[in-house]
């Protein structure tokens, strides 16, 4: 019975869209039923979590066909984090949204969509079964131009064409490679997958090895084809940007990390190689950008492509310690990337505006927001004793104990011009005066300052957590590293003893 | 068959490219519409193609038997197709609107996101 947990997590927001869709005209209601999803969302989540960690990788068979037949959801230590993160940020960000969309006509259906791509970010993470992957993806995929064309101003139409099309084309290319590996092998579950690959031919391989690649490339943002996301990000609210940052790259990660563990190994390949390659420039170009931008969210949205490089090199080593280190790096990006979004439409309220000329003073006016700030700003960065200090160190150690050390001079030299353009909002927004020509916006109630400041609050706290006590998180993405370098134990609990 | 049909793919598939290399926005969505049907194609060949008998279970019995043909790549297609549809007509309202928004089908003109500061 306690293996439907598996599945809670993708069904109950899937019936919520339901509930929220029946009281869309009440306000309040869907505040309430909203919230009360993701509540519920991140008790089960938290519980999968900690029964896959005491019994090792959990799975269940739909609709009583038993695996390879028919399809499976399965959790191991990675997913079952990935699910327990993904419910922290929508709790957040629905509870964050309660202040600052509330006012917006298309309230209740931000709360629908929200939970309509939980389920499919969630679907992705769990599902065990190939083409059940490319439909969780193309759930998330709608869900996200919902949300990207809400309110329809013709910049949101504008960036929403690139992401539209770009992501389009890769889900394509993923449906194709889907096809083809069904074709060859005659089968889609991952797990029957894993002890089948060996049967095909290397060339074949590796043609497929490079469609998923440039597939889950376009979907994770990597160099060179991210140009969707600073195109698109930036011109949302941002509650729906916090999302999307923290979560939809990191569902092409996780596929990636999947994938190129369980069914396509790819080490010692040309694909390997190239992976390197493209993580190194990722750091380097999307840094860059943020270096080059003069608003909150456009900076904030480039750093997502250079911390997606840092995440990659992990896989891309393809050692335990550098697995682990990038198991640890997405977990801590998720929270910290989406708390600068949520700070930066914060302050966004406060100064009608995101651009760095037009804000100034908050260390003087509103100290507490400044720390909140810091907090994830300086994790971002890398900072000891911060989150983000300890999966940097285990990334950077990785690549030099496997010898790459450019790519350890290049993170070291992109974490340089992170804490560049950290100090670059910093200086503008927190340490200068206020420009005096400002506007002032409408004033900001009591409540909604709370319903905003809470969700930062927390994922900061949590941000601090990680970093003080990094030792049992270091040693969950450690173990979740070994999982995924030798999958016995998710293959045996998805195809039974055998 | 074979052939016929992975010269057919080919050809969808790279006239799909052809247009998606274009500007103007509706050739774009029309060769998303040539390259996803190209590639259900891709599947449907991938798949094995054959004359075998239909997989239904005949009366009585519990397993198929003998050599039949391979129903599961024609569901995974439907599949494929019918979100296809959807996202296409998601996809030909966004073009809609920007369209008339900006006075211009071209995707050059689409830019008002990546302007300025």
């Amino acid at each position: 019975m306690m293996s439907w947990l598996i599945i809670l997590p993708v069904i109950f927001p899937l019936c919520g869209t339901f509930f929220l869709y029946l009281f869309r005209k009440h306000n309040r209601t869907v505040t309430a039923v909203s919230w009360a999803i993701s509540g519920f969302g991140v008790i089960v989540s938290s519980l999968l979590m900690h029964r896959v960690y005491i019994l090792g990788p959990q799975a269940i068979a739909l609709g009583s066909w038993p695996a390879p037949f028919g399809v499976v959801f399965a959790a191991d230590l990675l997913s079952a984090a990935m699910v327990a993160v993904t419910w922290l940020i929508g709790l957040g960000v629905v509870v964050y949204a309660a202040a600052d969309l509330s006012s917006n006509p298309s309230y209740p259906r931000f709360h629908l969509l929200i939970h309509f791509l939980l389920t499919g970010v969630n679907g992705a993470f769990l599902t065990g079964d190939l083409f059940n992957l490319y439909v969780w993806f193309e759930v998330m995929l709608i869900a996200s131009f919902g949300l990207m064309t809400l309110d329809a101003d013709t910049t949101q139409i504008h960036g929403s064409i690139k992401y539209v099309l770009l992501n389009l084309i890769s889900t394509l290319t993923l449906l194709l490679a889907i096809g083809l590996l069904y074709g060859a092998t005659g089968m889609l579950n991952l797990a029957g997958l894993h002890s089948k690959i060996h049967t095909l031919s290397p060339g074949f391989v590796s043609l497929l090895s490079g469609l998923f690649l440039f597939s889950f490339s376009v979907k994770s943002a990597l160099f060179p084809v991210f140009a969707w996301l600073p195109a698109s990000y930036h011109t949302l609210p941002s509650s729906i940007a916090a999302l999307f940052a923290g979560l939809l790259t990191k569902v092409g990660i996780y596929a990636m990390m999947r994938i190129f563990t369980l069914v396509l190994p790819f080490e010692g390949t040309i694909w390997q190689t190239i992976l390197i390659v493209l993580s190194g420039l990722t750091m380097l170009t999307g840094v860059l950008g943020a270096a080059s931008r003069f608003t909150i969210k456009k900076i904030l949205s480039f750093h997502i492509i250079s911390q997606v490089g840092y995440i990659i090199i992990g896989l891309a080593l393809y050692t335990r310690t550098a697995l682990a280190g990038s198991i640890l790096y997405l977990i801590h990006h998720i929270i910290v990337k989406a708390n600068l979004f949520l700070i930066g439409g914060f302050l966004n309220r406060k100064f009608g505006s995101d651009h760095l000329s037009q804000m100034g003073g908050v260390y003087r006016s509103l100290p507490l927001v400044a720390v909140l700030f810091l907090i994830p700003a300086f994790s971002l960065a890398g900072f000891p004793p911060l989150s983000g200090f300890w999966s940097k160190f285990a990334v950077i150690r990785a690549s030099l104990e496997t010898g790459h050390t450019i790519l350890a001079a290049t993170a070291l030299f992109v974490g340089v011009l992170t804490v560049y353009s950290m100090l670059k909002i910093w200086n503008q927004v927190f340490w200068e005066a206020a420009p005096s020509a400002a506007t002032s916006p409408p004033s900001v109630t009591f409540r909604e300052t709370a319903l905003y400041l809470v969700p930062i609050g927390i994922l900061a706290l949590i941000t601090i957590i990680i970093g003080l006590f990094a030792e049992p998180f270091y040693q969950y993405a450690d173990r979740a590293a070994v999982h995924l370098l030798d999958p016995v134990f998710y293959v045996k609990a998805v195809l039974g003893e055998r | 068959m074979h052939l016929l049909l992975s010269l057919i793919t080919g050809m969808l598939v790279a006239a799909g490219i052809y247009l998606m290399l274009e500007r103007h926005l509706l050739r774009i969505l029309f060769g998303f519409i040539l390259l996803s049907n190209g590639i259900n194609l891709a599947i449907l060949t991938a798949g094995q193609l054959s004359k075998e008998a239909l997989p239904i279970i005949p009366p009585g019995a519990v397993t198929l038997e003998g050599s039949f043909a391979n129903p599961l790549s024609q569901a995974l297609i439907l599949t494929a197709i019918v979100i296809g549809f959807g996202v296409l007509i998601f996809c030909l309202s966004l073009t809609y609107r920007a369209v008339n928004d900006s006075g211009s089908a071209d995707a050059d003109h689409m830019d008002r996101s990546e302007k300025g500061e």
